[in-house]
């Protein structure tokens, strides 16, 4: 029983496809599994954005939308229907291939990372070998959308908040792969499902979740800050920063072209919090031994969801930085940290099993931190801007 | 440390959410058109016209035969954004006072155009115009159902006393201390006008300058 809820969406489609002849039952298997991704994440995108409205509502001690159907729940059909029903308008002096095409980038360049992630056991649309390579190339795309969005509108504000985009996006791509690289090394492996494999094992009721580490603590914590910048997200979220750029690269975007911009970035913050699950948080494996029983694809969303959870946190409660703040944190501070912890895991791979490579590379990370927090983060850096030329 | 401040604000935020759920003092929201909170007695949008509930002239429905407004046009004159149009009568009716006054034959105030600075009431010689709290006012008719015409601006002094207790109040002492005076004039009057001939002297006092005289 236990065993069939966890396959059940395996099973289904299995018995679904076995009404088809031999030769049509891979390819027809796998539009299944992208129909379903395609439909699946677009509903949890619903559900995050009133979860977002909500729960920011809740931290400025507001109600959040609550008039259309109980709770406002149904408010994300509301806004839907609103999006579709609203005019496109397309700039006269625009690029309207390109400011048409950049959506769609968007949007498909995000959708192809799920294909590759293990959304629980025996869950996986392609079970690639460089998983985590494939990944890395896909959602790298994203920049190219941006900045083809920004571009094609022939828009001022389009264009310096593509810029900034491209910009940050470049930035926290080098330390989101170094936080990474160090799971890769630890695991020996650039398959996603692998490097759940390695993780699925408990000590006592404890799972072997990287996370568990000081190198995988420290890699999770750089992970999330590189995500965080990576989706645009509240503090880093200066590509729209609305007080300076009205909305960044999407300005002249309306309707449903907006719409799919909108769905993009939460798509991507799912499939990235999914890569930060696989990686960190074990994938689809149980936080306890005796929970196992549970089906592991629950875990893989709640996983999801508690990481969407913590974005929303997050962006209910830092201000957004200054560009030169977000440069220099990337540069001066996040990136060495990830450097070191390619360092540290080294060393705890070599320490080899004991108490001493706990000591040694908690030791290495805790100094490291708060050195470079005192010396490259030093207040003078985030003081007013001092102007070196304009007097 | 570095993100010691992070923390503390995640913390902070989460007491605020959470908080919110439990704590009926952190939710300040009205929700405003199921709730509301009564104005408080400062409040104030749009002008209207006080009228006097007692008939004094007879004919006419009584918001018109009580408008204390004489026609004067001076609010029309200061109005800022000039939203206010008023045409004088051409017969007169009598005012508190009991004296014959113009009255306005068309007092039109655009809402549209005003912009509530309450010029009008503090140039009114008359009491006769005052601040409104009722600020529901969206019509389909951005034209003409943004003009408001004597019928609709005209509200009784009752009114005026639910809605702004205490200014009301000092403006009826106002008007009866006038009328208390127009009184003793009219007297004094009365009484020089029977002692004609005897000592002028004693009705001196009384050619004190009219007040408010349109």
């Amino acid at each position: 029983m236990i065993e069939k809820m966890d396959q059940i969406f395996v099973s289904l489609l299995h018995w679904l496809i076995s009404f088809l002849p031999a030769f049509l039952q891979p390819f027809v298997g796998v539009v299944i599994c992208v129909a379903v991704i395609v439909c699946l994440y677009p509903a949890l995108f619903a559900l995050a954005v009133l979860l977002e409205r909500k729960g920011l509502g809740r931290m400025q001690n507001r109600y959040g939308p609550n008039r259309v159907g109980p709770f406002g729940i149904l408010q994300p059909i509301a806004d839907g229907v609103k999006s579709l029903t609203k005019e496109d308008i397309v700039p006269l002096s625009a690029d309207a291939v390109v400011h048409f095409l950049a959506p769609v980038v968007l949007v498909v360049a995000v959708f192809m990372g799920f294909a590759v992630l293990p959304m629980g056991r025996n869950m996986v649309l392609v079970d690639m070998d460089a998983g985590l390579l494939f990944y890395f190339a896909m959602s790298a795309t994203t920049e190219l959308s941006v900045f083809m969005a920004g571009w094609s509108s022939r828009n001022k504000y389009s264009l310096l908040g593509a810029m900034r985009a491209v910009a940050q996006m470049i930035s926290y791509e080098v330390p989101l792969l170094m936080s990474s690289v160090a799971v890769v090394m630890i695991t020996g492996s650039l398959s996603l499902t692998k490097i759940v494999a390695a993780q699925d094992s408990y000590t006592g009721i404890f799972p072997h979740w990287y996370i568990f580490t000081p190198w995988g603590f420290a890699g999770f914590v750089m992970y999330a800050i590189a995500t965080t910048a990576e989706t645009n997200r509240s503090p880093f979220d200066l590509p729209e920063g609305e007080s300076e750029l009205v909305a960044g690269y999407h300005t002249e975007y309306s309707g449903f072209k907006f719409a799919l911009f909108f769905l993009g970035e939460y798509v991507a913050m799912f499939s990235i919090s999914g890569l930060g699950t696989t990686l960190f948080l074990g994938g689809w494996s149980a936080p306890f031994s005796f929970l196992t029983w549970v089906p592991s694809w629950i875990w893989f969303f709640s996983k999801i969801m508690l990481s969407i959870c913590v974005f929303i946190w997050v962006r209910g409660t830092l201000p957004r930085l200054r560009q030169d703040q977000l440069m220099n944190f990337a540069w001066k501070f996040v990136l060495p940290m990830t450097l070191l912890n390619l360092f540290v895991a080294a060393l705890w791979h070599f320490l080899g099993e004991g108490w001493q490579r706990w000591v040694f590379c908690s030791a290495i990370l805790v100094v490291a931190y708060v050195a470079m927090g005192l010396v490259e983060m030093r207040s003078d850096h985030f003081g007013p801007r001092k102007y070196r030329y304009a007097e | 440390m570095l993100g010691e401040g992070i923390l503390k604000g995640l913390a902070e935020t989460a007491k605020n959410f959470f908080g919110s759920y439990f704590s009926k003092e952190r939710l300040t929201t009205v929700e405003y058109p199921e709730q509301r909170i009564a104005p408080i007695e400062a409040t104030r949008d749009f002008p209207f016209l006080v009228y006097d509930e007692e008939n004094r002239d007879g004919g006419g429905p009584e918001w018109e035969a009580g408008l204390r407004c004489v026609a004067c046009q001076i609010c029309e004159k200061e109005c800022p954004p000039k939203c206010i149009y008023i045409e004088k009568s051409k017969d007169k009716k009598l005012d508190y006072l009991g004296k014959a006054q113009y009255y306005p034959a068309r007092f039109d105030i655009d809402i549209s155009v005003c912009m509530s600075c309450q010029i009008c009431v503090e140039v009114c010689p008359f009491e006769s115009i005052k601040m409104d709290t009722k600020f529901e006012m969206s019509t389909t008719d951005r034209f003409g159902g943004l003009i408001l015409d004597r019928e609709h601006l005209a509200k009784s002094n009752t009114y005026y006393h639910k809605i702004h207790p205490t200014e009301a109040a000092a403006v009826d002492a106002h008007l009866a201390a006038e009328k208390v005076k127009a009184d003793a004039k009219a007297k004094a009057a009365a009484d020089a006008a029977e002692a004609k001939a005897a000592a002028a002297s004693a009705v001196k006092p009384a050619v004190k300058p009219a007040e408010g005289a349109a």
